[in-house]
């Protein structure tokens, strides 16, 4: 591992992106993620690779699809009310198996919102990102390290299921600097793509990216391959992160900005002899299920602290099942809640309300 | 020290409040501590404000957002008048009295006033206010060691802006002294 060095969220993902053999980059700027674009900008064209401000976030996630079908590495980043621009693009990449890397740095909303960090974009990630039945690899990163971990993990589950990878960042966490180190380079492992349309030179059959199947029994049954795809993906790529689980009655269920809050409260909610403990879950899609499963004989209560009106709560509560109390606690459109807010509601689940 | 300082870095933006919290990340990191640095991100730009949240802890960080700060750098009367009550008890306040003629009426923390803007304009150190607070912030708590707070300075200035090294060390040292 090299030296560690202070880099804002957005630029050690946009370095990582570069490391991962990311040769195309399209975009356009919208706060908070314009770090991204801009890093890309200086950097990509020095790497033998493409930086394109596209015309509109519209053409940059089908220029996407249009490189990724060629089966080079590429990225598109954008804020809120630019991925709910991206989402036709997104839904006919899904619809075409192809894998892509898709960064939301995600602001208040909705409509043109705020520009202050939020999670309100957790259903849209997880649920809908687009038209028909689809999903993406979803992965929430909480530290800087993160951001830059979870760039080649995108790619490399994306390409393993030809399916879209989304990273679900915030503005807290593209804006704020942590130290970070990048692995050290290692030899180019992109897997092959046998299905990439990039020039058969009369030596192979044509590969054919398309998501239009005028006949429904063709399309039910793409579909249906396509989602024993996601019960692999289901399966076998579930991530979380227990804190301080062991002893846990009070959980705390949190992805991202949110969780660090929450590891805040938690630490103090502990000093005071309460056992909390947290789940945060990393990939957003699939649900980490699993952990939560494993969790609920031994825990009481649980909280999801979110910085939306409740959105992953749902999730949490469809596998609770009505079995333990689910509650719920978040700030939105652009606050970030205090530790002291999160503490009061760890108290307040334990009883001790002070 | 505490296991975790909070420091919150406030004033007009142009007064070099990122690269001041930037300076006071870095010093922890030389120092093998976790640190975390937050700006306040939005349309002000020079003439608006600015803060900064800097974070340097012997734990992995929870919250980068300080609001409840064990030192805070006031470097225009908004900014004090803002975040005066939110400094902890037995915290440090760090004003530039060049800009804010004010004094805190609280008991229960330390106030330095350093005539930092008019001090550093006299030794032809423009920009450098913040850094000699800097320097007085270590001199009164010894945020960091003093081969950590050289050593991040180095890093935080680009090479290209080599040049602006000297008069950097230099306004740390005035507040050292002051």
């Amino acid at each position: 591992m090299a030296e560690k060095v202070l880099m804002k969220g957005n630029e050690a993902l946009a370095e990582a992106a570069i490391q991962c053999g990311c040769k195309h980059y399209f975009g356009y700027p919208i706060t908070p993620q314009t770090e991204i674009a801009a890093y890309m900008s200086k950097r990509l064209p020095k790497e033998g690779g493409v930086f394109l401000q596209a015309e509109s976030e519209v053409a940059a996630i089908n220029m996407v699809l249009g490189a990724t079908a060629a089966g080079v590495r590429s990225m598109t980043s954008s804020s809120s009310p630019g991925v709910s621009l991206k989402s036709e693009g997104v839904s006919y990449i899904a619809g075409s198996d192809l894998p892509a890397l898709i960064i939301n740095v995600q602001r208040g909303g909705p409509g043109l919102g705020g520009i202050q960090p939020s999670q309100s974009d957790y259903w849209q990630a997880t649920k809908a990102l687009g038209h028909g039945d689809f999903q993406l690899f979803v992965l929430a990163p909480s530290t800087i390290q993160e951001m830059v971990d979870f760039v080649p993990l995108a790619y490399e589950v994306g390409e393993k299921y030809r399916v879209p990878s989304m990273i679900l960042s915030d503005g807290m966490l593209g804006q704020m600097m942590e130290p970070v180190e990048f692995p050290t380079k290692k030899d180019d492992a992109i897997a092959e793509k046998p299905w990439a349309a990039n020039g058969h030179q009369n030596k192979r059959e044509k590969n054919v990216i398309n998501s239009l199947y005028i006949d429904p029994e063709t399309l039910e049954n793409l579909v249906k391959e396509r989602y024993e795809r996601y019960e692999l993906i289901k399966e076998n790529e579930q991530r979380a992160e227990e804190f301080m689980m062991e002893d846990a009655e009070y959980v705390v269920v949190a992805f991202g900005a949110s969780s660090r809050v929450a590891r805040s409260a938690i630490m103090q909610a502990r000093a005071e002899g309460i056992k909390a403990g947290m789940i945060r879950p990393i990939t957003l899609w699939p649900f980490p299920n699993k952990t939560i499963e494993k969790s609920i004989d031994s825990t009481k209560k649980y909280l999801c602290v979110e910085m939306n009106m409740g959105q992953m709560v749902d999730d949490v509560r469809l596998v609770v099942s009505g079995r333990k109390p689910v509650e719920f606690f978040g700030r939105t459109g652009g606050v970030i809640p205090t530790p002291a807010e999160v503490l009061g509601q760890i108290r307040a689940l334990a009883g001790k309300e002070m | 020290m505490a296991k975790t300082l909070n420091v919150l870095l406030a004033g007009f933006g142009g007064q070099g409040i990122l690269f001041a919290g930037k300076t006071v990340a870095y010093a922890g990191l030389m120092d093998n501590k976790e640190i975390s640095w937050l700006p306040s991100y939005g349309p002000e730009m020079r003439g608006g404000t600015c803060n900064c949240s800097v974070v340097i802890s012997d734990e992995p960080i929870g919250s980068p957002l300080v609001t409840q700060p064990d030192v805070l750098f006031a470097m225009n009367l908004p900014s004090l008048d803002k975040f005066v009550n939110s400094v902890v008890p037995g915290g440090t306040i760090l004003v530039d009295s060049s800009m804010i003629d004010k004094k805190v009426e609280r008991t229960d923390v330390n106030v330095y006033y350093i005539d930092a803007t008019r001090i550093a304009d006299e030794q032809g150190l423009k920009g450098c206010a913040i850094i000699i607070l800097i320097g007085k912030l270590f001199k009164e708590i010894g945020f960091c060691s003093k081969d950590a707070l050289d050593a991040g300075i180095r890093k935080v200035i680009p090479a290209k802006k080599a040049a602006m090294l000297d008069l950097n060390l230099k306004a740390l040292s005035i507040g050292m002294e002051s």
